[in-house]
C-alpha cells in the first residue's frame, strides 16, 4: 500500500524527452509555465495544450500515469473552480440565494482548471522523464551563478539528492515497522482521530530513530571518503548541450512568443 | 500429531499489473504441528519472509488458504487481530521496532492491545523477560540505553508476552556474535521446552537449524522442495546443494570422510552425533 505512492517517480526510457539535457528540460518547463500563465483564451490555451500533447507523445509516458498524478490536487482544482465560478463579476446567467453564476465565471473556472491541470501534467512529465539525480544535477548547474551571491547551491543540491535518495528507503522502513507493530496487535484502522494519531507513536518513534541513525551513518561514510563540500569537485557525467537541446529550446521559445502575441490580441 | 497451522496452495504475487510482477510464494502447501520446533530454511529471496507473514495474517494471500486450528484465518477479516495474538511473529532485526520509554512498557504493548488487566500484564511482562534471559533490573530502563543484543531480547519478549500458541522467529540470531547467538538459541530452546507451544524458526544457517529443530521445511524458488526430520533432510545433501543451500559443517565432514572410504553415515548433523559415530568407529577398529 505505501509502496504505491508516486512521488516524482522516474520511468526510464530512451526517447528524445529522456535524452535531453536536464538543464534544457528545466528551462523548457519554465518556458511552458510562463506560456501557460500568459495564455488568455481558447486559441492561446490550445497552442500550449498542443505543446503538452506533443511532449507527452514524444516522451512515451502513458497519459494515464499523468492523470494519476492529478489525484492529490483534485481538491485544490475543485476548490478553485467553485470559487471562480461563484465570485467572478460579469453578465449574470443563473442566480440563487447569495450566489450568481456569470458567463465570465464559467469561462474563468474552466481556464483555471485547465491551467492547473496542465501545470501539474507538465511538471510531472519532467519528473517522469528525468531521474532525480539528473534533475538535481541540472538544477545545481543552472543555479551556479547564484554562488556569487553566497547562496550554498552545491549544499542545497546535495541535500535535495540525499532527501530523494532516502524516500524509498524510509517508505520501506515504515512498512516494516508497521508490520512489526501490527504483529503485536497495533490497530491503525479504527478509533477516532485522536486514537488514530496516538496509534502512530509506535511507528513514528522507531522511524525517527532509524532516520537519525541513517543520517549519522551517511555522514560518517561521506567523511570517510573525504567529502568536504562543493569546492574542487569534478563530475563523472559532465552536462553538455547537444544540437537537439538548442532545437527544442528554440521550438518552445517560439511557442511562448506565439502565445504572447495571441494573448496580446485577446485570443 | 495434529496440525495447528495448515497452509494450502498459498500463492503471493507482488506488484500485480506492474512490470515488477513476481510471485514470492508459489503454490506452497505445508503443515505446522502442535508443539513442534520447526525450522524453515531457504536462501535469500526464497520466499521465507513472505510465507511467515501470511501465517499471522499480515499479508493476504493472492490465492490459497491458511487454517489456524482448522479455521480459515481470513473467514472473518475483522477478527484478524486475534490471529496475530495467537501466532506471534518476531521480525528480522526486531530491535528497530522498540518505541516506549521503558522496557516494561514496550513489552507490555502487545498484552495491552489484547485488552488484558494490569495484573495479568504485569505477570506476562516479568515472565517473558525471564524467558529471554533479562533480569528484573532491566524493567525500568529505557530500551534505547541497552546493547543491540539486549534490545533484541526485549523485542522478542514483547511478542512472547502475548503468550501466542505459535511463536515464529525470523532469523533471531542474525548479526549477533557467536556467544550471543548461542545464548539466544538456548533461550528459545528453553522457552519451547517449558511452554510446550509451537516454535517456528526461520534461518539460512544450516548449523543453527540442525542443532535445534525437530523438523525442517526447505524453501527454494518460492516453493517447498523438501520437508522432514533433520536426518531425512540432510541425507539428501546433494539436492540441498542443488538449490543453493549448504549442509551443516559436521555433515560436510562426515560426507568427506565417507568419500574417502570411511564407513560412516554421512547424514549426521550435530557435533555430538558425529563424535559418537567417530568414537564407535574407533572402538570398532580397535576391536579387530
Amino acid at each position: 500500500m505505501l509502496k504505491d505512492i508516486t512521488l516524482g517517480q522516474f520511468f526510464p526510457g530512451n526517447t528524445l524527452a529522456h535524452k535531453l539535457d536536464p538543464r534544457t528540460k528545466i528551462i523548457l518547463v519554465v518556458l511552458y509555465i510562463v506560456a501557460l500563465f500568459c495564455a488568455r483564451f481558447f486559441v492561446s490555451y490550445g497552442l500550449v495544450a498542443l505543446l503538452l500533447v506533443m511532449s507527452v507523445k514524444v516522451s512515451g509516458v502513458h497519459p494515464k500515469a499523468l492523470v494519476k498524478g492529478l489525484k492529490p490536487i483534485l481538491f485544490i482544482i475543485c476548490f478553485t473552480a467553485v470559487l471562480n465560478l461563484l465570485y467572478t463579476p460579469g453578465e449574470a446567467l443563473v442566480s440563487f440565494w447569495v450566489f450568481t453564476i456569470t458567463r465570465e465565471g464559467i469561462l474563468q473556472a474552466f481556464f483555471m482548471v485547465l491551467r492547473l491541470t496542465m501545470l501539474i501534467m507538465g511538471t510531472f512529465l519532467l519528473t517522469y522523464t528525468t531521474s532525480p539525480i539528473a534533475l538535481t544535477d541540472g538544477l545545481e548547474t543552472l543555479l551556479n551563478p547564484l554562488k556569487k551571491l553566497h547562496v550554498p547551491v552545491h549544499e542545497l543540491a546535495m541535500i535535495m539528492s540525499i532527501a530523494l535518495r532516502f524516500i524509498p528507503t524510509l517508505i520501506e522502513e515504515t512498512d516494516k515497522i508497521m508490520s512489526a507493530q501490527k504483529a503485536r496487535g497495533a490497530d491503525f484502522e479504527s478509533g477516532n482521530l485522536f486514537q488514530r494519531a496516538k496509534a502512530l507513536v509506535p511507528i513514528l518513534v522507531p522511524l525517527f530513530i532509524s532516520a537519525f541513525r541513517r543520517a549519522d551513518e551517511l555522514a560518517v561514510a561521506m567523511e570517510c571518503r573525504c567529502y568536504h563540500g562543493g569546492g574542487g569537485r569534478t563530475k563523472l557525467h559532465v552536462l553538455r548541450y547537444a544540437a537537439r537541446d538548442y532545437f527544442v529550446l528554440t521550438g518552445f521559445a517560439a511557442v511562448l512568443g506565439g502565445v504572447l502575441v495571441l494573448a496580446h490580441f485577446g485570443l | 500429531m495434529r496440525p495447528i497451522i495448515r497452509v494450502e496452495d498459498l500463492t503471493h504475487t507482488y506488484g500485480i499489473n506492474t512490470p515488477f510482477c513476481r510471485s514470492a510464494v508459489d503454490g506452497v502447501s505445508m503443515e505446522i504441528y502442535e508443539g513442534e520446533f520447526l525450522g524453515i530454511i531457504g536462501h535469500t529471496g526464497s520466499g521465507k519472509s513472505t510465507l511467515i507473514q501470511h501465517l499471522n495474517g499480515l499479508l493476504q494471500p493472492t490465492s490459497g488458504k491458511i487454517y489456524l486450528e482448522d479455521r480459515d484465518i481470513w473467514a472473518e477479516p475483522k477478527k484478524i487481530r486475534d490471529v496475530r495474538f495467537q501466532v506471534g511473529l518476531v521480525f528480522q532485526y526486531p530491535e528497530y521496532q522498540l518505541f516506549e520509554e521503558t522496557v516494561y512498557m514496550d513489552v507490555a504493548f502487545g498484552p495491552k492491545n489484547m485488552g488484558l488487566d494490569e495484573k495479568e500484564i504485569d505477570r506476562r511482562v516479568r515472565a517473558s523477560l525471564r524467558f529471554v534471559g533479562l533480569g528484573e533490573d532491566m524493567l525500568e530502563k529505557s530500551p534505547f540505553d541497552l546493547s543491540g543484543g539486549q534490545k533484541r531480547r526485549v523485542a522478542i519478549a514483547g511478542v512472547i508476552a502475548m503468550e501466542p500458541k505459535v511463536l515464529i522467529l525470523d532469523e533471531p540470531s542474525a548479526g549477533l556474535d557467536p556467544a550471543g547467538r548461542r545464548s539466544m538459541l538456548e533461550n528459545i530452546r528453553a522457552y519451547h521446552k517449558e511452554r510446550g507451544t509451537t516454535v517456528v524458526m526461520v534461518s539460512h544457517s544450516m548449523d543453527e537449524v540442525a542443532e535445534n529443530v525437530d523438523r525442517i521445511v526447505v524453501l527454494a524458488d518460492a516453493g517447498v522442495v523438501m520437508s522432514g526430520t533433520p536426518h531425512e533432510v540432510f541425507s539428501r545433501a546433494q539436492e540441498l546443494m542443488d538449490v543453493g543451500l549448504n549442509v551443516p559443517q559436521v555433515t560436510q565432514v562426515a560426507m568427506e570422510l565417507k568419500r574417502r572410504g570411511v564407513d560412516i553415515d554421512p547424514a549426521v548433523y550435530t557435533v555430538a552425533d558425529l563424535r559418537r559415530a567417530l568414537n564407535a568407529l574407533k572402538r570398532g577398529r580397535a576391536g579387530c
